[in-house]
Order: C-alpha cells, then structure tokens, then sequence
C-alpha cells in the first residue's frame, strides 16, 4: 500500500493552491509536510483526503486510481489542530465510535479500542467526556480514534499547535512509536522545523504550493538542495549574504574580504548567496579559517542555557545561536565569525551550488 | 508609567473558599518595578491568566491589593487602568485602514485631530508600519495584525504597562523571531513596564528579564532566565524549563556522595540539613550530563538518539529509569551500552520538590 501524487495541482479560479507536486509515501512511514501557513499543507492533506478533487495530475493509492474519489469511499482518518471530539460520549465511546458506525463486533471494537488506548496511555480517563480533560488528553483521544479505523492514511494537521509547550514535547516524543506501530501511511503537517526534526521520518519542505523538496528529513535538512527548502527548513531563520569569488578571494555584501576557504574552495568563481544557520554564526573564532564579520549588536535574547544574538553586519541582520549567557548590550560593536566549512552556497537561481562538506549545517 | 505591587493577592473562583485546594492562585506578594520586563510562565491551569486578569482588572481578586505605584487599583476597571493589552488573537478592525485603526483610541477620546495624527505617525514608525498606514487591515498577515493590536494600545501618551497574553501563537515561526526583537526594541525605547504570560520557555526566557513560573496556582520561582536555568529552585521548574528538562532522580545522599538505584555519584557538596521523611532527589540538566563509551562512568543502556540539528541528545535508561544526555559531537556509539559522566557543579539536591542548599567543602 503506498500513496501516489502525480503531478498534482490544484487552482481555483486563477488561485493556485497547490502546483506541480510529485510525492510517492511508503506503507508505514511518517511524512512530514513542513512549510509557513498558506504554503499549501493543509490543501495538500486536502486532496490526499479526497476532501478536494485536484484539477490536474494522479493520485494513486494501493495501485488505484483515486482521483476525485470522495472521502466517504477511501480508507482516511484525520486529526486536526482543534481538539474535535464529541462532548457528550466518553473518551472510550469517543474513541469507539467510528467502529460503532462501521458496524463492528462488539469484541472487535473493545479489542480496538483497548489497544489504541494502551498506546496513547488512556487507560485512566475512560469514563471521563472530553471537556473534564486536559487539552493533551483530549488530542490523544482524537489521534486513538483515528488509528482505531485502521485507515491507509492518517494525516494529522498541525496536531500539537494548541497544546502547551511541555505537553507538545511529550507528545512528540511518543508520536513516532505510535506511528511505527500502526502500519498507515502517516501525514503530518507543521509549521516548525524543530518538529520536524524531532519526528524524524520523511520531510517535504512547501512554499507557495510546491514541494521543494523530499527525503529523509536529516538528509533534507543538512543537504537542502535550494535556498527555499533551506529557509523553509531553519528556525532561527536563515542568514544569508551575497559572495562574489575571484580566485582564492571572495567579498562579500557585508562588505569585506575574506579568503576563499571551506565550501568557497572548490566552487568555481562567480557570485553566491550564501546561507548559513544561526548555530553556525560564532561570536569567538572556532576555526582557523572563520571569516570575521565585524558587527553591531541589535538585541540579545537569553534563554537559558544558551543565547541568540540580532546583528547588524553592513546592511544584513543575522542571528547568531550561541552557548552560554552572552547579555550583550544593543550597539555593541563586536566581531562574528563564520565558519566557510559550514556554510550553503546558493547559485543566482536559488540552486544548490556546491554540495556542503561533511560536517555542514 | 508605573511600578506594579501585588499585595498579597489571592483568587478562587468559588464564592465560599475553604482550603489552599479551592485557589486558582494562592497567595502572591510581589513588586514590579517600572521599566522591568516581566514573563508569567507556566502550563495550563497555573494560574497565570488569572493574575493576568487581576492585574488588567478583569478580574478582582478574593483578597490582596494590587497598587499601581501608591495607587490602589484594586476596585478599578479596566479602563481606568491605563493598560495596553495584546491578547493571543489580533483585535483589529478589518474594514479600516492600519491609520484608522491606531487613531481609534484618540478619537474615540476626543484627542484633537493634528495630536492624532502624530502620535499615529511615531506608533507606526516604531512598529514599522509606516509602510502599511494606507492599507486595509483585513489582507495584512497576522504579524501585522498583532502589531497594529499593539499600536492601538501604544498610542494612547498615558500607558502605564503594556500586557501580553500568548501574542505570538498564531504567528509563524520565521515571524515570531522579528516580531520578538521588535518587542524587545520597543521596552528599551519606551520605557514601559511589560507583563508577557506564556507558556512557552522561549518565548518567556528571551523576552523577559525576570520570569515568573507559575505551578499549580503559586509562584514557584522568579528568576533571571540564567538563575532558572542554572539554579531551579523546584523540580518543576527544572522539568519546565529545558528541552528536555532537567533529570530528577530519586535518591539517598551520605556524606558527598548521592545514591541512584545503587550507583554513587560524586557531589560537590555535603547536605547534613536534608529533612527528615521528606522525598529526597537528585537533579541535573541534560546539557550537564555526558554520553561517554561503556566503562568510563555510570552504566546505562542508550534507547535512542535524537538528532535536533545542532546537537544529539541520548535518551538512556539507568536500571530503568529514563534520562536524557548530551553527546558529544566526536562520539560514535556502537551498540545500547553506554556511560554517563555527570558534572558535579551542576547536581542540585530537592528535598519534596525544593532546591536544598549545601554545604560548602571544607
């Protein structure tokens, strides 16, 4: 059982809301569908539901064509950032109820409901309605009654949003062995790249209603092949400056010099846009090829154990992601260094120029 | 402009209270000084948006003043309270422009029109909305929107604190970064008193000077977000704060040394004040507990690694208790067995929950 899109678009009116996207998901993996709102997350989900018919391409499910097949008539279950149960049944009956509907056995539906229970740790709050629950609880509840149906695909729109921090990690922590014990093919939609992360699996980067790109999701995220599915992919967001290399030299819009090091080596002259992320900005010179970025302060942010430093370099602002307590004062003048190994280079297009080395990103 | 006392405040929501139980927020005595940055942080149902809403004054508490500096504004409406609010959703009319929306406030207060205006334009140029004054508010991005729900409290001369209540959940995360530093630009222009709830770590560590954290209707700890990092003084606000948070452990403490089901770990300090029957534990932050090869130091078994991108963390199992560690960046592990090497400086001891001081060496 895999799900196929083939060229999937969607437009209404003169809108696109989805174009061109090509995706094949395997029978028990998670695939993560990582972009800003509006990047087409939801539609997608929407036409790979059946709740939307595309108006151009294949989907393909189990070798069936299923386009323009309703809902009602394929094997989905979804779980939406809204907390959706019904108040007046209990978690079990919450949970029991599209088995009931199907028109199962009574045994079948208990055995069901019982192992999806165990799995979401539910067992304390069967008798309880879902407004005596915590918000966590009742997302459980919705996520154990869409793995009871059994469906092929279960895809889950931004699943943890509502839910408080702490109880999103937890979840999160959980999430992929529940995934790994069900067999369906798993769609999850987000808005941030440390979920992704978190969740593993397979990720698609989306902007403006096309797949950027999709793979393993460290692969995707240390080895973006374009500047989009890099920026899509960084929280912090991405730095970026323009380098011109000539020989063993390049300049950069930061203004300055530097010389041609790390991922600047072997790329042939012309000029770049580099990008790099916020833990690879480093206010002290790690290595001996650091290129320095004399900067201004703008804010320090300190959370914790580490802090992120806002600099003004020339007329670019960067993030700087660094260890420890750095409170620096706005309009400190200080110097950044970064390190060439570990940046992106970008051609004019937006392509991946150069592949990073080893230890990038 | 104003320092902010909560005067031994309280609240439940009952009309007939009886024990600690029946509070939403047991008692609170805390003075907030002009100018300061504060975060309110913690889970649902701690209590922080009830003392949100004492302060605001859409509720008014059981008990307890709140003084705005020598002002009791403890009976006083909201209005009368000279408070900016931003809550989780922008308040904006949609059909006006951003310029309508931020003059709103004035001209509802009868300001003269070129005072209005002006006041309109310094607003704007603060948020940077300059660009977007002429524009229906209805097609801007919610970023947007939270700011002119922002600026529309701003614009008043007579702002005494500004309060936030979770205003960048709806804000994408590319988003939130800028609109973060903004807020952090406009406290140092302003001058403001600022009041941010959260329950968000981020969110509440890099905004704010002092943090709050609430647990379970009380102030568990007010910190900088340095002190509630590196000194919790309560296991919550170990396991709070930190992803993943702190480790706790039960264990037994002899002399300067700790006891987890049977290994000794070495402490820095001795605690010959531990109390008697109360359930004693050991803390320590993730980032502060080493994965090493099997051999070099506490033996656990590694159930799995998570990549977060600019750093692994092992998830462990110590004779079947779960923790988390770092690891370092040269280590290729081989296999489940594995040891951890913990820092001493960074193990605290808990004694039912709270932080117990030791003893320094002698």
């Amino acid at each position: 059982m895999k799900l196929e899109l083939d060229h999937v678009g969607k437009a209404v009116g003169a809108e696109h809301h989805i174009r061109d996207v090509s995706l094949t998901l395997e029978r028990g993996s998670l695939n993560v569908l990582l972009g800003p709102t509006l990047s087409g997350k939801t539609s997608l989900m929407r036409l790979m539901a059946g709740l939307d018919a595309p108006t151009s391409g294949r989907i393909v499910l189990g070798g069936q064509d299923v386009t323009g097949v309703p809902v009602q008539r394929r094997s989905v279950a979804m779980v939406y950032q809204q907390f959706i149960n019904y108040p007046s049944l209990s978690v079990y009956e919450n949970i029991a109820s599209p088995l009931r509907v199907a028109g199962l056995k009574r045994a079948e539906i208990e055995a069901r409901v019982r192992e999806a229970v165990d799995l979401l740790k539910l067992g304390p709050y069967l008798d309880r309605k879902p407004l005596n629950l915590s918000g966590g609880q009742q997302q459980r509840t919705a996520i154990a009654r869409a793995l009871v149906k059994r469906a092929d695909l279960v895809l889950l729109d931004e699943p943890l949003a509502n839910l408080d921090y702490k109880l999103r990690e937890e979840l999160r922590e959980e999430l992929p062995r529940i995934f790994a014990a069900s067999g369906a093919i798993f769609v999850y939609a987000t808005t941030e790249p440390q979920e992704a992360l978190l969740l593993g699996g397979n990720t698609a980067t989306l902007s403006q209603g096309r797949v950027t790109q999709f793979g393993p999701t460290p692969q995707v995220y240390r080895r973006p092949q374009d500047l989009i599915s890099a920026q899509v992919f960084s929280d912090p967001p991405l730095n970026t400056l323009q380098a011109t290399k000539r020989g063993g030299t390049v300049s950069l819009s930061t203004g300055g010099e530097a010389r041609a090091g790390g991922a600047f080596a072997s790329a042939p002259d012309g000029t770049y846009t580099v990008g790099f992320r916020a833990h690879h900005l480093s206010l002290d010179p790690l290595s001996p090829e650091a290129i320095a970025l004399p900067a201004t302060v703008s804010v320090s942010e300190i959370a914790g154990s580490e802090s992120f430093v806002h600099l003004d370099v020339g007329r670019h602002r960067f993030v700087a992601l660094v260890p420890g307590v750095r409170r620096l004062e706005p309009g400190t003048r200080i110097v950044a260094h970064l390190d060439p190994a570990r940046v992106f280079l970008f051609d004019q297009g937006g392509a991946m120029a150069a592949p990073p080395l080893a230890q990038a990103a | 402009m104003a320092r902010i006392s909560l005067d031994r405040l309280a609240h439940s929501y009952r009309p007939d209270p009886q024990g600690p139980q029946d509070y939403a927020l047991k008692e609170v005595h805390h003075v907030w000084s002009q100018g300061g940055a504060y975060a309110l942080l913690g889970p649902s149902g701690c209590g922080k948006t009830t003392l949100l809403n004492i302060i605001s004054g859409l509720v008014r508490p059981t008990r307890g003043r709140i003084l705005f500096d020598e002002r009791d504004v403890t009976d006083l409406p909201t209005e009368a309270r000279n408070i900016a609010q931003v809550f989780q959703f922008p308040v904006v009319y949609d059909t006006m422009t951003v310029r309508e929306n931020l003059a709103f406030p004035l001209k509802n207060r009868g300001v003269p029109r070129e005072t209005t205006a002006r006041r309109v334009e310094e607003i704007a140029a603060l948020l940077g909305l300059n660009p977007v004054l002429g524009r229906k508010a209805r097609n801007l991005t919610a970023d947007m929107k939270q700011k002119i729900s922002l600026g529309r409290g701003l614009v008043r001369p007579d702002v005494a604190a500004i309060l936030f209540d979770e205003p960048l959940t709806v804000i994408d995360p590319h988003l939130k970064w800028q609109l973060r530093s903004t807020l952090k630009e406009l406290h140092r222009t302003l001058d403001l008193t600022m009041i941010y709830v959260t329950h968000d770590q981020t969110e509440a560590l890099t905004f704010a000077d002092k943090v709050v954290v609430m647990h379970d209707g009380a102030v568990v700890q007010t910190g900088t977000p340095e002190e509630l990092f590196a000194r919790p003084a309560h296991t919550f606000v170990g396991h709070f704060i930190g992803s993943p948070g702190m480790n706790v452990l039960p264990a037994w403490v002899e002399g300067r040394t700790a006891f987890v089901e049977g290994q000794a770990i070495a402490l820095e300090h001795a605690y010959p004040a531990l109390p008697q029957g109360q359930r004693i534990e050991l803390g320590i932050r993730p980032e502060f507990v080493r994965l090493a090869p099997g051999g070099t130091g506490l033996p656990v078994r590694v159930r799995r690694v998570d990549d977060i991108g600019r750093a692994r963390i092992a998830r462990v199992e110590m004779a079947g208790r779960p923790l988390a560690a770092s690891v370092p960046e040269a280590l290729d592990l081989i296999g489940e067995e594995a040891s951890l090497v913990l820092d001493p400086h960074h193990i605290h001891i808990y004694a039912d929950g709270h932080i117990v001081a030791g003893e320094a060496a002698r």
